[in-house]
């Protein structure tokens, strides 16, 4: 008789030689999705180098130097090059760079992080809503959301903004036009839309598989399916759309800092678009640290970023999880 | 009769992750003129392997070793304009799925027209008529002007008689069907087996059938062989080996099909191998009742038992032993 | 399809006229062009800013306002800009005109540079070149492209000639200043580093979303077919492959020509060229009215029309859609 009991398949016969079969151990999709991951050096790196930064930012005031407002020493303390006093050398009115960078991405990350998070849980609702029931609402929706996309972004979100900000009755909710909570609010409204397209075409997909339909089968009412069947199953795209949009919230307020039109957090703080704004003036008078450290983060930020959402989305293709090999 | 495709001491490893995959480890097949041989296996058998490796479709982490032989060609090793010039014309394949088979945005006619002008010096004009001929023979209703429709405009049954008639263009030697029936319904099932029984009738080609369904082979095949594990279990006449089953495999799976009066169904015991350590020696004695230590040895060849070949070294006792059913 | 076509056409007509509505209630609620005018011109006559008033139909109704506009606008009758009455229609032309030159040189060099990229990744995944232009795209697509352009103004404007003494690529305007009159080669030089910014950004996109689509092909069953049928592999890659890898980038490269003029903008402003962008963001940071709004309905012409070509393009390209 053979040595290996027939109805056990996980365990592995006990006893080596002729007879035994090391079996394969299972692994969870999360499991390989990780393992899928980390296969990815630029990403594993990004995720340091992300984590990183935040960790310098959160613990702001340990690791900047000065205050964001702080002048490094009496005047004359403009322009100083990069050095001693001064890491990545000052400002126009003789602040030091290198801490205000710090302050900067920590506005930015906040403005990111919030504009993603709202983005994000709108659009998932609102694109699993529209997958799921498809009809007059999911056409509308992607109609809407396909002609607002295709426009130019920065001329959309420059009208976006400033009739936003002159509608009366919404000021208490979004807030002032130059304060930060307002590019929150800004942002969010475009983000949901690129989620949600992403997060609908991810149901119609999944909506069509089996197991919905024994799901539906064993009696499970929509919101079950959704809360236990679609969303986990989701999962993957939803952290890419993640990713992506705060790269583009971060990116974005420094475009529109650029033009003037991002906020303006007061007291002398600043942002990383801010900062950015300034390297244009910074090419001209040749003072190249003002324009080389800010955009060197905001590009390092959005490249680790960009790594990141790809090697997730990598990770987590659901058509590497269908039958490998 | 002359065998129009030999296969000796075919090889195809495959490199994984996850070490070396021997998914056919030696196997001996003959293929004679104008006969249909049913290849039957379980999924992983290596059934598929063998053929994709004999026309070369294999992916590059594939490498293969041994000999295929078609009228006399040498396959293994070929340069890429020689296995062209066997493909499709000397040697066809068609695959399970019909759709996604054929090219959804190329005509039908267009489609088996290019199999012809690949192969033979044929105008346009004569390529398209000669592909409304073969749409009428393979039982397409209204041929002219389905030849100019879309893959997505036949139902599956209709799809995969346009893949037969597009695999029959150039009249080949041999046409290896893989789970042709697989994806179709039964009643589907039977009429694209009398198609491919017509068709080959007509041409005199030579049919090799790769199914799991001891029904279909029980139909349409003249011999069949039986793998398991990525070798050859047994070998011969349709008749004989249905009767008269050589091999305990052979015997485990026609054990286990639903017969009349039965009130328990016999499964073969146990799972089918981990490809990646197979079991020494004969790789079935796993789950096999009638093993014995020497099966555990060198790995059995395929032998004359009676009227078949066997690879199971009990095979003469056993048979005598049970004495036909 | 041609009761397709004609079913997307008659639908455009109105979706223009609904989002230049929207257009037209946002930028009346945003910039508030009553109050701009009065800020550029305090000391206009009552008449002046009735006239105004009327011509840009600024009704205190909105609907009724906008169908005076919509009224003056086709018939020609364009108010003038609130900034010396200049008229509107030479001013958006000449913009018109250069972005139009610097998005189609830009755009035609992207794409077509991005597919060829794409498909030469593609062909080898996993491979060196594939991980090369992998990881170049992908750093084309994280920096920000005025990142990218002042880098390239800082090279080229400031430390070119600091080292050479001359300047080779010249990072301002369409001429140099004080320059009348049509010059080709100066043209072409002054446009060399705006399109090479913009290219950058396209390649980089194309490149990707080419060699996912023609993975995506290669990896199908019609391919294995398609071998087995024994013809040559050029054939099989081009008839096969490329075919369908290129429908999903067709109709996204038809949507991204429609957004091309208005998305210049950037650019523009890095390296001071006259066009599309740069009309905008002065109009705009005035809140130029009159100015705005044609501008605007060229752009949402642009990109309606567009999108009309993208789905239409789709439908002709993938007969799954067009016999739907």
């Amino acid at each position: 008789m053979p040595d290996v009991a027939p109805d056990t398949p996980d365990r592995v016969a006990s006893g080596s030689g002729a007879a035994g079969e090391l079996l394969l151990p299972t692994v969870s999709p999360r499991q390989m999705a990780y393992r899928r991951f980390v296969t990815h050096r630029a990403a594993v790196g990004s995720v340091f180098i992300l984590a990183l930064l935040v960790l310098f930012v959160v613990l702001s005031p340990l690791t900047a130097r000065y205050g964001v407002n702080e002048a490094v020493k009496e005047p004359p303390n403009y322009f100083i090059p990069p050095g001693g006093i001064a890491w990545f050398g000052t400002d126009d009115i003789g602040r030091d760079l290198y801490s205000r960078l710090i302050y900067g991405v920590r506005v930015s990350l906040v403005i990111g992080f919030f504009s993603a998070i709202i983005s994000v849980t709108l659009g998932c609702l609102i694109g699993a809503l529209a997958g799921f029931r498809g009809g007059r609402f999911d056409d509308v929706v992607m109609r809407v959301t396909d002609l607002f996309l295709a426009f130019p972004f920065l001329v959309t979100l420059l009208v976006l903004r400033n009739f936003l900000g002159a509608v009366e009755w919404l000021r208490p909710v979004v807030g002032d036009l130059s304060s930060i909570r307002f590019i929150i609010v800004l942002f969010s409204i475009f983000g949901w839309m690129s989620v949600a397209r992403i997060v609908r075409g991810q149901v119609l997909a999944l909506k069509e598989r089996e197991f919905i339909e024994a799901a539906r089968a064993a009696g499970a009412d929509r919101w079950w399916v959704v809360r236990r069947h679609l969303l986990p199953n989701s999962v993957g795209p939803i952290m890419v759309a993640l990713s992506f949009a705060v790269v583009s919230a971060i990116i974005g307020e420094s475009t529109l800092s650029f033009f003037g039109y991002g906020p303006q957090p007061g007291a002398g703080a600043t942002s990383l678009g801010l900062l950015v704004a300034g390297a244009k003036g910074a090419v001209n008078t040749g003072n190249w640290w003002l324009a080389l450290f800010p955009c060197g983060v905001l590009a390092l930020i959005a490249l680790c970023v960009n790594f990141v959402g790809d090697a997730l989305r990598d990770a987590t293709d659901p058509r590497l999880d269908r039958g490998e090999a | 009769m002359s065998a129009v495709l030999r296969v000796r001491d075919l090889r195809v490893t495959f490199a994984t992750p996850l070490g070396d995959l021997g998914a056919v480890r030696g196997v001996d097949l003959d293929v004679n003129a104008g006969e249909v041989l049913g290849v039957v296996g379980e999924s992983g058998s290596g059934k598929s392997v063998t053929f994709l490796a004999a026309m070369g479709l294999l992916p590059a982490t594939a490498s293969v070793r041994g000999s295929v032989q078609v009228d006399g060609i040498e396959l293994v090793g070929a340069s890429p304009r020689e296995l062209r010039r066997v493909r499709g014309r000397l040697m066809s394949m068609i695959f399970q799925d019909p759709l996604s088979a054929l090219n959804p945005v190329h005509r039908v006619g267009a489609q088996i027209a290019e199999m012809l002008q690949a192969h033979q010096q044929m105008g346009d004009r004569a390529a398209a008529t000669r592909a409304v001929e073969l749409l009428e023979l393979v039982g397409i209703p209204q041929p002219a002007d389905r030849a100019r429709q879309y893959p997505h405009e036949f139902s599956g049954g209709m799809r995969q008689r346009v893949v037969i008639a597009i695999a029959m263009a150039n009249r080949p030697k041999v046409l290896v069907a893989d789970e042709p029936t697989t994806a179709l319904d039964v009643t589907v099932q039977a009429q694209i087996l009398e198609v491919i029984q017509r068709v080959q009738a007509e041409t005199g080609t030579a049919v090799v059938l790769i199914t799991h369904d001891l029904g279909v082979v029980a139909r349409v095949c003249d011999r069949v062989q039986v793998m398991y594990a990525g070798r050859s279990v047994e070998r011969g006449d349709v008749r004989a080996l249905f009767e008269r089953p050589t091999h305990p495999y052979t015997r485990g799976l026609l054990d286990s099909l639903p017969r009349e009066g039965l009130e328990q169904l016999t499964p073969i015991a146990g799972f089918p191998p981990n490809m990646l350590r197979p079991p020494s020696g004969c790789a079935f004695r796993v789950r096999c009742p009638h093993a014995i230590e020497a099966c555990g040895g060198e790995v059995p060849d395929l032998r004359p038992v009676g009227a078949q070949e066997s690879a199971c070294i009990r095979a003469s006792e056993l048979a005598s032993a049970a004495g036909g059913r | 399809m041609l009761r397709y076509v004609l079913r997307r056409v008659l639908w455009a007509i109105p979706t223009l006229l609904l989002i230049t509505f929207l257009v037209y209630v946002a930028l009346r609620a945003g910039t508030d062009p009553l109050k701009s005018y009065l800020r550029i011109n305090p000391r206009a006559t009552k008449a002046k800013i009735e006239q105004y008033i009327e011509v840009n139909g600024l009704d205190p109704n909105y609907v009724r306002g906008y169908w005076t506009w919509l009224r003056n606008f086709v018939s020609g009758n364009w108010p003038r800009s609130i900034k010396g009455s200049r008229e509107v229609w030479p001013q958006l032309k000449d913009a018109l005109a250069n972005s139009l030159r610097l998005g189609a040189a830009a755009t035609v060099v992207g794409i077509f540079v991005g597919i060829f990229v794409g498909v030469y990744a593609a062909l080898k995944p996993g491979g060196r070149r594939d991980v090369a232009v992998n990881m170049s795209a992908f750093i084309g697509i994280s920096i920000p492209p005025y990142v990218s352009a002042i880098i390239l103004q800082l090279l080229f404007a400031v430390y070119w000639s600091r080292w050479f003494g001359s300047t080779l690529f010249p990072t301002s305007g369409v001429y140099p200043p004080g320059q009348s009159g049509f010059d080709l080669g100066l043209m072409l030089r002054h446009m060399v580093l705006p399109t090479l910014v913009v290219a950058i950004q396209i390649i980089a996109v194309y490149a990707r979303y080419m060699r996912s689509s023609l993975l995506d092909v290669l990896n199908s069953d019609y391919m294995r077919t398609a071998r087995s049928k024994g013809i040559s592999e050029r054939r099989v890659l081009v008839r096969h492959g490329m075919r369908n890898a290129l429908i999903p980038v067709v109709t996204i490269a038809a949507l991204d020509v429609g957004a091309i003029v208005g998305g210049l903008i950037i650019t523009e402003n890095v390296f001071s060229y006259p066009g599309m962008g740069v009309y905008f963001l002065s109009a705009f940071g005035q809140g130029d009215f009159p100015l705005l709004m044609p501008w605007m309905v060229i752009i949402v012409a642009s990109v309606l029309l567009f999108n009309l070509v993208a789905d239409i393009a789709y439908a002709w390209l993938d007969p799954r859609i067009r016999l739907a």
